[in-house]
């Protein structure tokens, strides 16, 4: 079990009923991963199913989101492999929205 | 509506593998890659490079001269607020000597831009500088809200970009500037060339990855020095820095077109991301073989320089394409004339509404 904080920027928190923070008890037996937490914020936090494809695209995080885990690039952390620890941080930043 | 900026981490890294280390410094821990040449680096030193190849696109390019005055098109929106952040703070670090003023169009979409319209005016106090606001009510006594209620939603894009792109000038000119800065940045300007090759828009083609754009008999001349940043570099390094931006979708975009050339290059991008970079480079190189006959043709037709008969705007025809749109307008709006009349105020909220409504 795990708690962390997510944090939807760039506009995505428009999906997220409008709340850029929000914190996440994930009550799986840990290991948890990022991949579990998409899986939860996905099916438990967007209230249209319409949204989905906004946040997801071919089962992971659709290209033009930027996703930090405490600030570093998930790329550089193993993407979904990620095994949180309490008081992480994920954020993730639109880059589609207007410019 | 304030401000609140992304947290800071509280776990800090422990065990750092030597891999993990900025390929800079050698000492922090690695926060991200560039996509322009897969370097690692740590988030001091991205900031600094960043800021340093804007520096040299600026310098190798002879964009500013000393004394001048620079408008900064400012949206609100990530990109022109990094641009408005990064001139000030180049402009200090490096002596360009020049003198930077905050431009920005009001629209008239209620829901949208008064919203973003904040963010700038905070930008304003951020970086302490000047702000000059100019709304298409006062220079063509439309609002966006009104048009829509007009001309519908669908045309809408239509009459916001040619009113906006003139707005820009107009503005400029009538505060004295002649050189606006936009923030459009490398995904844009290679999704200009892919669009214009798809598009097969040879007259566009050599132009759109032109640094700097004027037409001869204008006097303003606009110029992009985010050229080669990544939209991705740009909103991280927002992330960063802290900085203010607003970043809602305008309540016109039609969503089922938006951007599908965007996509595709994302989509190009997660594969190989330096292809932005790269589509950029061919369009620069590429240079169209000249038809004697055709271009003596075009010499005759179209005159650079060409003056709207009506407001004097340039323009290729004898009519401004703002002219011809607010011709059509005012003929819609005989119908409509009603004194303060409100009813198009947040027409674009309540269509809005109207859509998600479901029985």
């Amino acid at each position: 079990m795990v708690n962390v904080k997510v944090e939807f920027l760039g506009g995505l928190d428009a999906i997220f009923g409008k709340q850029r923070v929000h914190k996440i008890k994930m009550d799986k037996e840990d290991p948890v991963t990022v991949g579990d937490l998409i899986d939860h914020i996905v099916s438990t936090m967007i209230n249209n199913p319409n949204d989905v494809s906004i946040f997801i695209e071919d089962d992971s995080i659709r290209p033009g989101i930027i996703t930090l885990i405490n600030d570093t690039d998930w790329e550089l952390e193993g993407e979904k492999d990620y095994i949180l620890e309490d008081g992480d941080i994920i954020s993730f930043t639109s880059t589609l929205h207007g410019g | 509506m304030s401000f609140t900026a992304p947290s800071d981490p509280v776990n800090k890294p422990t065990k750092v593998k030597v891999s993990q280390l900025c390929e800079l410094c050698h000492s922090r821990k690695a926060l991200i890659r560039r996509p322009k040449n897969l370097s690692k680096l740590c988030k001091q030193c991205f900031c600094l490079v960043f800021e340093t190849e804007i520096h040299n696109t600026i310098v190798a390019n002879n964009l500013f001269q000393r004394g001048e005055k620079v408008a900064v098109g400012a949206s609100g929106g990530k990109d022109s607020t990094v641009l408005a952040h990064m001139l000030k703070l180049l402009n200090d670090r490096y002596d360009y000597g020049i003198e930077i003023v905050l431009l920005s169009i009001d629209e008239g979409i209620i829901g949208y831009r008064d919203d973003s319209l904040a963010t700038v005016k905070r930008n304003q106090q951020q970086y302490g500088l000047p702000l000059e606001i100019f709304s298409f009510k006062d220079l063509y006594d439309w609002t966006m809200d009104e048009i829509v209620s007009v001309a519908g939603i669908r045309n809408s894009c239509t009459y916001c970009g040619v009113f906006r792109r003139q707005s820009l000038d107009r503005g400029a000119a009538k505060l004295g500037i002649s050189h606006v800065v936009t923030g459009h940045n490398a995904d844009d300007m290679a999704e200009t060339v892919l669009m214009n090759i798809l598009r097969g828009d040879v007259a566009r083609l050599e132009k759109s990855t032109a640094i700097i754009t004027q037409s001869s008999g204008s006097p303003i001349k606009r110029s992009k020095p985010f050229k080669y940043s990544y939209q991705k570099e740009i909103v991280l390094y927002a992330h960063y820095m802290k900085l203010d931006y607003f970043s809602t979708e305008c309540t016109y975009a039609p969503e089922a077109f938006r951007g599908t050339a965007r996509e595709y290059m994302k989509n190009l991008e997660a594969v190989r991301p330096s292809c932005i970079i790269d589509i950029i480079q061919s369009g620069e190189n590429l240079a169209l073989k000249a038809k004697k006959s055709n271009a003596r043709k075009r010499v005759v037709k179209f005159v650079d320089g060409n003056r709207c008969a009506r407001c004097g705007y340039l323009s290729s025809n004898n009519i401004c394409k703002a002219c011809m749109l607010l011709e059509g307008l005012e003929k819609s709006r005989a119908q409509v004339a009603i004194e303060n009349d409100t009813s198009a105020d947040g027409a674009a909220l309540k269509l809005r509404a109207l859509e998600k409504l479901s029985f």
